[in-house]
């Protein structure tokens, strides 16, 4: 029946301390690389780079191509691509803005500041975007127009349209609630990050006991019990770190005192508040999970894995792999207007060149995440990774002084860099 | 000795499909009882693949009809296809080479939780016990497909096509990237699936195999059928003489 390692141990050398942790490699080195990234940065800068305040500024600079990131896996595993994000993220911004500002309070009448407001007007931007999404999908999926058309096209086209019904104008400010996804202007406080944090910590322990409690149950080799553990304890130290950092940063005294004065009180002697966990990296924490989960727990999930490695065989297993298209595209579409709720509510206002290039940057941290784009392969922790990466390198040059275009340049770099890396790794283990 | 004085369970009754006016099924009927194994003959592009498909749903017959048990089918696609209890064996395997076996052998048809997430153990298990059956020397169950040996992909997809119940069993070249003893394994799977009542169609180009395996052979050329004949009255030069020159052996009736 089952054959237990000891069995298969003699032909086999002795398994090294990563392999028994059962660590993806390519996650590890990533990892890797961004720590050198950070660690290098933090030095030049003379300890400028690794303090709260600027974690604090990455984590919130990065939700917004992270976010679509996570949908742009599906799209370049399913051998697709989506030029169209960053438009239609513009788009998106755009109808929620004029929404929020315009139809609701004064054509609807429901007035300024109605509670009802910020949230119809996300509904209404995430149908939008999943509409557009899906009709991209249909005219890739149905009318069989390659995807590098039909998003290049809507690449023009949305960014124009999001023009169009503004006349160009930014709009501002946005519904104080609805600024609440933005970053700084919303975020958990001390105590209720440490209570996310505690439930997220005790959600991935119960994850890892159940996982190794099904194994057990259908007889198949698990890991010893010492590499659950420090397994355990390097999730548990990342969790709580990440809180810990974040409920380090305080609110700057000035702003705790306007805050004060703004509800006719003084600010007493000695206090301070912790920002801690922002509303939207939350909201990245939960869409990395629901996407995770729906790659590799739901059919329509395991259905894009083999859409991408082989349609053909997709075709002929009997999956309709047109509408999985349509699928994939509206998914897309509905995560760009997630992307520009937290956009826009970042910049407080609807500006014309919202999420402009937002679409070579998703593309660009999905593939640093390890999605290959001759389809198949891809995680949406890779391309959460991949967001942070170049985020950091380009905050961290900025904060060095490098002038924008060699920004650019190293950007540019990198990216190929990264893909070359990527497949001279897949070379060496013989995985395509 | 096979049966065939009831209802046959599949009828392909005057198919035709073309590509771009080229015929490439031109009005062919062949049938397959229970229990028997038919073999379909022909040059590479002779439309043994192209007639087979319309049964599996990959192509759309352009006219003609399918019957199984005597009732007219209507297969679209392979979801139809699968419906009707018929399953294919590819020549190319169709296997998305990213996923491990049991992803594959169960693409389509996952196992699901009562949540309906994807049961991925449940699957691994069910896995492990027909690859026990099928190909004890599989070991492979953690890897992508593409990490396995041309053999351990070919009981991949033969196991995708016995495991679901199969009454009808499409076999296009199954044996073609086998060695001899993977080969012998294939023989004798399909004589155990026979005894089970299970109708096989099997196409190959090799007469060796068909006279071996198959107890009809309905031989086609250029899109049409040459004729169909009962393997034990004929020589492998009169199969020769079908497949080349289209020639129909004498006495030999339309089966």
């Amino acid at each position: 029946m089952t054959h237990s390692e000891a069995e298969l141990s003699p032909a086999h050398p002795k398994k090294s301390f990563v392999q028994t942790l059962e660590l993806d490699l390519r996650l590890l080195g990533m990892i890797g690389a961004f720590a050198i990234l950070c660690i290098g940065f933090d030095l030049v800068t003379g300890g400028r780079f690794l303090t709260p305040r600027n974690i604090f500024n990455l984590t919130i600079q990065t939700v917004s191509v992270a976010i679509m990131a996570t949908g742009m896996v599906f799209v370049i595993v399913t051998r697709h691509i989506d030029l169209s994000v960053g438009a239609l993220l513009a788009t998106c911004s755009a109808v929620m803005a004029m929404t929020q500002t315009e139809i609701l309070p004064n054509m609807l009448g429901l007035g300024l500041g109605h509670p009802l407001i910020p949230w119809v007007t996300i509904v209404f931007g995430i149908l939008v975007g999943t509409l557009i999404g899906a009709f991209h999908g249909w005219l890739v999926g149905y009318l069989t127009i390659p995807a590098f058309i039909v998003t290049l096209g809507g690449l023009l086209i949305w960014r124009n349209v999001g023009w169009y019904m503004t006349s160009g104008k930014t709009i501002g400010p946005l519904d104080p609630t609805f600024m609440k996804f933005g970053g700084i202007n919303g975020t958990l406080g001390a105590t209720w990050s440490w209570v996310a944090g505690l439930l997220a910590l005790a959600a991935a322990l119960y994850g890892l006991w159940a996982s190794r409690k099904n194994k057990l149950r259908h007889g198949f080799p698990v890991k010893p019990l010492w590499a659950e553990g420090v397994l355990a304890a390097l999730i548990s130290g990342a969790i709580l770190g990440f809180v810990a950092i974040l409920n380090a940063y305080e609110v700057p005294l000035a702003r705790l005192k306007r805050d004060f004065e703004a509800q006719g009180l003084t600010l007493p002697e000695g206090y301070t508040e912790a920002y801690g966990i922002p509303i939207s990296v939350l909201l990245l924490i939960f869409i990395a999970v629901g996407m995770t989960m729906l790659a590799r727990r739901t059919r329509l999930g395991r259905y894009i894995f083999a859409a991408g490695g082989n349609p053909d065989a997709a075709e002929l297993s009997g999956i309709n792999t047109r509408l999985l298209t349509v699928k994939i595209f509206a998914l897309m579409g509905a995560l760009c207007a997630i992307s520009a709720v937290v956009a826009s509510a970042r910049l407080t206002n609807h500006s014309n060149d919202i999420g402009t290039l937002d679409e070579l940057r998703v593309i660009a941290a999905a593939v640093i995440g390890g999605t290959a784009l001759a389809g198949g392969f891809g995680t949406i922790h890779g391309a959460i990774l991949g967001a942070l990466i170049m985020q950091s390198l380009q905050s961290g040059m900025a904060m060095v002084g490098v002038d924008a275009p060699l920004q650019n340049i190293v950007v540019g770099a990198v990216l190929v860099l990264a893909v070359l890396i990527d497949i001279l790794y897949r070379r060496k283990t013989g995985a395509r | 000795m096979i049966d065939r004085t009831g209802t046959p369970l599949v009828e392909m009754r005057d198919i035709c499909i073309s590509f771009g006016g080229v015929h490439a099924v031109d009005h062919v009927s062949v049938n397959l009882y229970p229990g028997e194994v038919v073999g379909l003959l022909g040059h590479n592009g002779a439309g043994k693949s192209t007639l087979i498909k319309i049964l599996s749903g990959a192509y759309r017959m352009d006219s003609g009809e399918i019957r199984i048990n005597g009732e007219r089918a209507e297969i679209h696609n392979p979801r139809d296809a699968r419906r009707y209890n018929i399953e294919t064996i590819y020549q190319t395997l169709a296997l998305a080479d990213n996923l491990d076996a049991a992803s594959n052998l169960f693409l389509g048809r996952e196992l699901v939780t009562p949540f309906g997430l994807v049961d991925d153990d449940a699957m691994e298990a069910e896995t492990r016990k027909i690859m026990a059956r099928l190909n004890p020397n599989f070991k492979k169950f953690n890897e992508p497909v593409s990490a396995l040996s041309g053999g351990q992909r070919q009981s991949v997809a033969i196991a995708r096509a016995v495991y679901f119940d199969a009454r009808i069993l499409i076999m296009d070249e199954p044996t073609a990237a086998l060695g001899p003893h993977e080969t012998q394994m294939v023989a004798e799977l399909i004589e155990q699936l026979k005894a089970q009542g299970i109708g096989i169609f099997l196409i190959s180009h090799d007469i060796h195999d068909v006279m071996k395996l198959c107890d009809r052979a309905s031989v086609m050329k250029n899109g049409q059928l040459v004729g169909t004949v009962d393997v034990d009255k004929v020589t492998d030069d009169d199969l020769l003489g079908m497949i080349i020159l289209g020639k129909h052996p004498g006495e030999q009736a339309e089966a």
